[in-house]
């Protein structure tokens, strides 16, 4: 299911978290970060923790962890953020490597990034494992407001199709001699963006009326039956268990 | 024996938008069950306004439409709807679920029918269409010709009184303008067909209906209205070049 909306962060496998219902790998990865970010930040060994989870999660699911790794570089520009807390923070100071930093920002730096890192790695693992669509369908069984999952899985469709009718706006401006390098042009590009909202304005009145046409009443049909058993649950959620163990661990040593 | 009710029946239908354009001004159609038909008619003649109010989404402002014979009135939009399946001009917005799958059984499920039997009209509707190979893809990744195909499917899995197909021509290749004829006339349907392309109203409609500035003002069989130049220049009709009847 859901083949042509492969995105780029999915990788197809065949593995048992990949088979999981979508709902319990949302509700998992969730609750998940909410064990890691209720973590107190001075508990360093049981992020080990968590990361070890982790890991452990992509070898069920067959995903190597560079694959993992090369994609969690989105969070690079938070981290430049976290970078610079240890200069600007306040003291106490300590010295290291002839450099005088906070210490208190050294510890909110680390916060940031490991708390951040772990939770991308996590979001990660959810879209590495489950395709587009079945996250909007897990989305729908979780009971997420209709109007969510409607702009949600109209959005999944209209995306190409509006890229595709900017790509040839954009092909017949260069046709006529525009040429967005130069500054003085850029009135054309930001007319062009005008014009394709109205154009997507349009295209989403017809729409409407093509579903009231086939009995749209405000929702979405539930169109896939949803045989999830109590041990998927117990299967998605054992990760989770371990991570809430941890959590309550770092509560008593830090 | 009780004699079967017409598909359509539309009565002196009026209609103007609320700036005051008055759209319709008085149409008299009527089409027994079985009947194809094609609508023709130049640009701003009324016909998508017409087209509107077989399912209810415009309201008449006066007149009647009953779809084998149930008038199109709020109370029983709900049953109209299923009862008239519209084919609009294009597949990107008739196809708005992630898969064929789904689109083909959003109508079906949307009409209150089970889950085993909306499957069901799905693969049955595909079949119909020729396309039951695809059920699992994306519409962004089927070609124009196939697009209009599942387009036709996701109203065919309705089981609709009467198809109503915008444009149904409109930027096909040949192969698949042909593609769709055959399963058009394969479908043994009762269909309304509005349509510039004359060719393709006289290959699959043996009767047809020119609208003209809201009124009907010719009703024949195809050949006849196309073989009469005067009356289609007199409404911005013309057969395309080296075309002749």
């Amino acid at each position: 299911m859901g083949a042509g909306h492969a995105h780029p962060l999915h990788l197809p496998r065949e593995s048992v978290v990949h088979r999981l219902p979508p709902q319990i790998k949302i509700v998992a990865a969730f609750l998940g970060v909410l064990c890691v970010v209720a973590t107190p930040r001075e508990a360093f060994p049981v992020f080990a923790g968590y990361l070890a989870v982790l890991v452990g999660v992509w070898v069920a699911a067959r995903i190597p962890p560079g694959w993992i790794l090369r994609r969690s570089l989105i969070e690079a520009p938070f981290v430049v953020l976290a970078v610079l807390l240890p200069f600007t923070g306040p003291g106490p100071q300590v010295e290291w490597l002839g450099l005088t930093l906070s210490e208190p920002g050294l510890l909110g730096a680390w916060n940031i990034l490991v708390k951040g890192t772990l939770g991308v790695l996590t979001s990660l693992t959810l879209a590495a494992t489950t395709p587009m669509r079945d996250l909007l369908v897990g989305l729908q069984r979780l009971h997420a407001p209709a109007m969510v999952t409607t702009i949600t899985t109209l959005m999944l469709r209209y995306m190409e199709v509006i890229a595709g009718e900017a790509r040839r706006m954009r092909l017949a401006r260069l046709s006529r001699g525009h040429d967005p390098r130069f500054l003085w042009q850029a009135g054309a590009t930001a007319r062009g963006v005008g014009a394709l909202f109205l154009r997507s304005y349009e295209r989403g009145e017809r729409v409407h009326l093509a579903m009231l046409s086939r009995g749209w009443t405000g929702a979405m049909p539930v169109l896939t039956a949803d045989t999830t058993t109590r041990a998927d649950w117990v299967r998605g959620l054992a990760p989770v268990g371990i991570a809430a163990l941890l959590a309550v661990t770092g509560w008593v040593i830090a | 024996m009780p004699v079967a009710p017409p598909s359509l029946l539309v009565r002196d239908l009026l209609f103007a938008y609320p700036d005051g354009h008055q759209a319709l001004h008085g149409v008299d159609l009527r089409i027994e069950p079985g009947e194809r038909v094609a609508l023709l008619g130049p640009n701003g003649a009324g016909k998508t306004t017409l087209v509107l109010h077989l399912n209810g989404i415009l309201a008449a402002g006066a007149g009647s439409v009953e779809i084998a014979g149930l008038p199109v009135e709020k109370r029983h939009v709900q049953e109209i709807r299923r009862r008239v399946g519209i084919v609009f001009q294009d597949p990107d917005d008739q196809l708005f679920m992630p898969t064929v799958r789904e689109d083909v059984a959003f109508g079906p499920a949307n009409f209150g029918l089970a889950p085993a039997d909306v499957a069901h009209r799905v693969t049955e509707a595909l079949a119909a269409v020729g396309m039951a190979e695809h059920t699992d893809r994306s519409p962004l990744h089927l070609s124009g010709g196939q697009r209009r195909r599942v387009a036709l499917a996701t109203v065919l899995a309705c089981d609709p009184e009467i198809l109503v197909l915008d444009e149904p021509s409109s930027n096909l290749d040949p192969v698949a303008r042909r593609e769709l004829a055959e399963v058009l006339l394969g479908l043994g349907r009762t269909m309304l067909m509005v349509t510039h392309d004359l060719p393709y109203a006289l290959q699959l409609c043996p009767r047809s209906v020119i609208l003209d500035d809201g009124v009907v003002v010719a009703d024949g069989p195809t050949r006849d209205l196309l073989a009469d130049r005067e009356l289609l220049a007199r409404h911005r009709l013309e057969l395309p070049f080296g075309f002749a009847l």
